[in-house]
């Protein structure tokens, strides 16, 4: 149908309600372009409201252009866009399964049916619920997953309107209620005794990722719910706020927890490519080799004997090379663990990168990162292996530095990059800021990266400044957009 | 706000190639393309707004098929840039074969002639005409009458100044050449850009398209594809390898397989004559699954363990 009438039908309120949306996607860090806001106003012209999946595609295809946003625009797209009746209303599936599942446990219909409205099974006691759960989990059965979903938020999650308490905190009561622990237990307890005598291992396998599957599955449609529920009682603008996750630019490598850290890490890759690129350019761009006579002349032939088209010798490439000191130490130890990613993503860019760790000793890390293929593995080594605690295990750059320059100084060269990764609290010792001198003297470029706030920095014992004097540059470096800001800054 | 009807100056509008979304997911699934819901929705609202797509996504998820199976619905030739590091203007858009024209003039020359000011207009006009035009994919795709599906492939290969050669043909389809003037498309070709996200790319492309994420399947739709695409297979064996792969995909690998190692997977199991898969034929077979030594090393260790214990495992973390 043509965009006017559309827009037509739904109207000013329903442009407003797109608006807002949009202004929620842009408080949460989604860069929306006033292109792509028209964009979608007229996309949402085309595709009609009632097919939502459609409608949440041809959304997300003018919105989101970066799909590390994907999660972020889904739950603010849920908070909006999701069934907002006051009532709960059971959809008639829900309904039916909730009905079948009472059937089957030969349990008196509940009051008020199927119909809408209705809640089938509150009659339940906690027992037959759990009991209705497992079979649900059992079976498989999407619909009467949904169905227990509702009844477990409605019974345990204690929502109660006006009350100012996050959605993790109804979501943390009805899974403690639930116990999803103990009845995987006991699916695979199930399972196993089920089991033909020949099943072999791998079979058993995949029945244990399947019930994980639908716990899963599960579980997301209880945070969907209890996410309905408050959209219903907060209305949408104040709950696009409270529910938002961070997108993972904006992830702070300091205090992110596991799940944050597997994102990190994906999205890492795409940024060591960019600083492979960005340290390389220089001695590519416009590098020739020397004149390569034959082949002049030779392509001169189809010109007329003209050497129009002057053929050269392929440039030999320079290797950038990078020299990579990271503190490991307790004060930096989750953004420790980042950088040892950043060093193996960086070790798949580069040629040649040595790779050092230290907290009051320091020690190479090259040979763990090279030649192996499993990054977990690899950190696992250095944290294991590395020989970095020389008296107490307290941070002591002034040693370290000097233990390295001892070792590796004199390798460092035009060609190198030097990247330093740390805090700078030396625990009051001696700075020893001469070598980050030489340092910087013999390198191409050295760079100081901290995670710690800027306005943290030379407080108590911190000596960034000690350091960074002699750098290129020191760059506060807590989440991934601050990364991307310094290798864009590189020169 | 302007809709695509009030374009004054542009290509003429293009009759709409789909009715509605459901036209476009039924006749995707003809080709045998199975497509999830989000796909059907975005090309349609490409045909419609006349804008491009960027499909991005792993390697090896149906990226380029897409397009193809677009191309095949809607009977259009698909032409094809494959991009890479390196491609300039010349290769992409158009050239002039200077080395014809060279020769034109020599051969003039040649002939001679005594009114020679006449001579050169008609010379020059000679060169400069359509005939010492060599043109490349996009511009082919702008100057088709026939209805066209234009492919730039992995297009994150190109460096970012490169991508601005895309940006006035996107936008406006057309094509600015100083000796012809500005050529414009006489009808919207449908644009597929893919890429597999090896590098962002610049703000100013991504605007001009509507984006898609192309990520693996869940179990349903690849045992689904794997029913269509390897004739003869069981049920059962599908089911196995679609659950097979999913665990694996679980897993933190180098490289997950994409689904056309999972069809490959699955051709290789129906040749060997396999009716089920136990750890000794997935430990067999793992290498068409996966490329990467540690990758292969980790899944046979996977599997190789009890189900209850893993499990278990996974629990805590």
């Amino acid at each position: 149908m043509p965009p006017d009438t559309a827009l037509a039908v739904t109207g000013e309120p329903f442009l407003d309600l797109l608006g807002g949306f949009i202004v929620s996607l842009r408080e949460a860090g989604l860069p929306v372009s006033l292109t792509e806001n028209l964009d979608a106003m007229e996309a949402v012209g085309h595709i009609p409201l009632e097919d939502r999946d459609a409608f949440k595609y041809a959304l997300a295809a003018t919105l989101v252009k970066n799909h590390s946003h994907w999660r972020v625009f889904e739950t603010v797209f849920e908070v909006y866009f999701s069934h907002r009746s006051s009532a709960h209303v059971l959809d008639e599936d829900a309904a039916a399964a909730m009905a079948d599942l009472e059937d089957q446990m030969d349990l008196p219909p509940g009051e008020g049916g199927t119909g809408a409205g209705g809640a089938g099974g509150e009659a339940m006691t906690p027992e037959e619920l759990a009991e209705a759960l497992y079979q649900s989990l059992l079976q498989g059965n999407e619909a009467q997953m949904r169905a227990v979903a509702r009844q477990s938020v409605r019974r345990y999650a204690g929502m109660e309107p006006g009350r100012p308490v996050g959605g993790t905190y109804y979501l943390y009561r009805t899974l403690r209620q639930l116990d999803l622990d103990g009845v995987l237990a006991k699916l695979l307890e199930a399972a196993r005794n089920a089991a033909p005598e020949d099943q072999n291992s791998l079979d058993a396998r995949l029945e244990a990722d399947e019930y994980e599957h639908r716990i899963d599955q599960l579980k997301a449609e209880i945070e969907a719910e209890i996410r309905r529920g408050l959209v219903a009682d907060r209305g949408v603008e104040a709950m696009s706020r409270t529910l938002r996750k961070p997108l993972p630019e904006d992830i702070d490598f300091m205090h992110a927890s596991r799940d944050e850290l597997k994102v990190l890490r994906q999205a890492i890759h795409p940024l060591t490519r960019k600083l492979a690129v960005r340290l390389a350019r220089k001695r590519r761009r416009g590098r020739r080799g020397p004149l390569d006579f034959r082949s002049t002349v030779r392509h001169s032939l189809s010109t007329g004997g003209v050497p129009a088209d002057p053929q050269f010798r392929p440039p030999r490439p320079h290797k950038p090379e990078i020299f990579v000191i990271a503190d490991i130490s307790g004060s930096v130890a989750a953004f420790a663990r980042f950088t040892l990613h950043l060093v193996y993503a960086l070790s798949g860019q580069f040629s040649r990168v040595r790779s050092f760790v230290f907290i009051d000793g320091i020690d190479e890390v090259t040979h763990l990162f090279e030649g192996t293929d499993d990054i977990m593995e690899a950190i696992h080594r250095v944290n294991t292996e590395a020989d970095v605690v020389w008296v107490d295990g307290h941070s002591d750059y002034g040693h370290a530095f000097e233990a390295f320059w001892e070792r590796a100084g004199r390798e460092i060269s035009p060609k190198s990059t030097v990247i330093i990764l740390g805090d700078a609290r030396n625990n009051y010792h001696a700075s020893q800021s001469w070598v980050v001198k030489e340092m910087a003297h013999r390198a191409r470029h050295t760079y100081w990266l901290n995670p710690e706030p800027k306005s943290y920095w030379d407080t108590g014992d911190s000596i960034v400044s000690d350091y960074a004097v002699y750098c290129d540059g020191a760059f506060e470096c807590r989440n991934l957009r601050q990364l991307e800001t310094f290798v864009d800054n590189l020169a | 706000m302007t809709t695509a009807s009030a374009r004054t100056d542009g290509p003429p509008e293009t009759e709409p190639r789909f009715e509605e979304v459901a036209d476009v997911r039924a006749r995707l699934g003809e080709v045998e393309y199975l497509a999830d819901d989000g796909i059907g929705g975005i090309v349609y609202l490409a045909d419609r707004l006349g804008k491009p797509v960027l499909v991005e996504g792993p390697a090896g998820t149906g990226k380029t098929e897409l397009a193809k199976a677009v191309a095949k619905i809607t009977n259009s030739r698909l032409i094809r840039l494959q991009c890479y590091e390196g491609l300039d203007e010349a290769k992409a858009l158009y050239e002039w074969n200077y080395k014809k024209q060279l020769l034109r003039i020599q051969a003039a020359g040649i002939e001679g002639s005594s009114d020679q000011g006449a001579d050169w207009v008609d010379l020059e006009e000679d060169i400069f005409s359509e005939d010492f035009l060599l043109t490349r994919p996009l511009l082919e795709a702008i100057r088709a009458e026939d209805p066209v599906v234009l492919l730039i492939d992995e297009v994150d290969r190109v460096e970012v100044e490169t991508e601005a050669l895309l940006l006035e043909l996107l936008s406006d389809y057309q094509v600015s050449i100083p000796e012809l003037g500005t050529i414009t498309a006489r009808q919207i070709p449908l644009v597929f850009l893919t890429s597999n996200a090896t590098r962002e790319l610049s703000e100013a492309l991504k605007r001009r398209c509507l984006y898609l994420y192309v990520d693996y399947p869940d179990m349903d739709r690849e045992r689904e594809i794997v029913l269509t695409k390897v004739p003869g297979i069981t049920e059962a064996l599908a089911d196995q390898v679609a659950r097979i792969v999913r665990s694996i995909r679980q897993l933190e690998l180098k490289k997950a397989p994409s689904v056309s190692e999972t069809l490959d997977w699955a051709r290789t199991l129906m040749l060997l004559g396999v009716e089920k898969v136990d750890e000794q034929v997935a430990t067999d077979t793992a290498n068409i699954l996966l490329k990467y030594h540690s990758d292969i090393a980790k899944a046979t260790r996977e599997f190789a363990k009890d189900g209850g214990q893993t499990a278990a495992k996974s629990m805590l973390g």
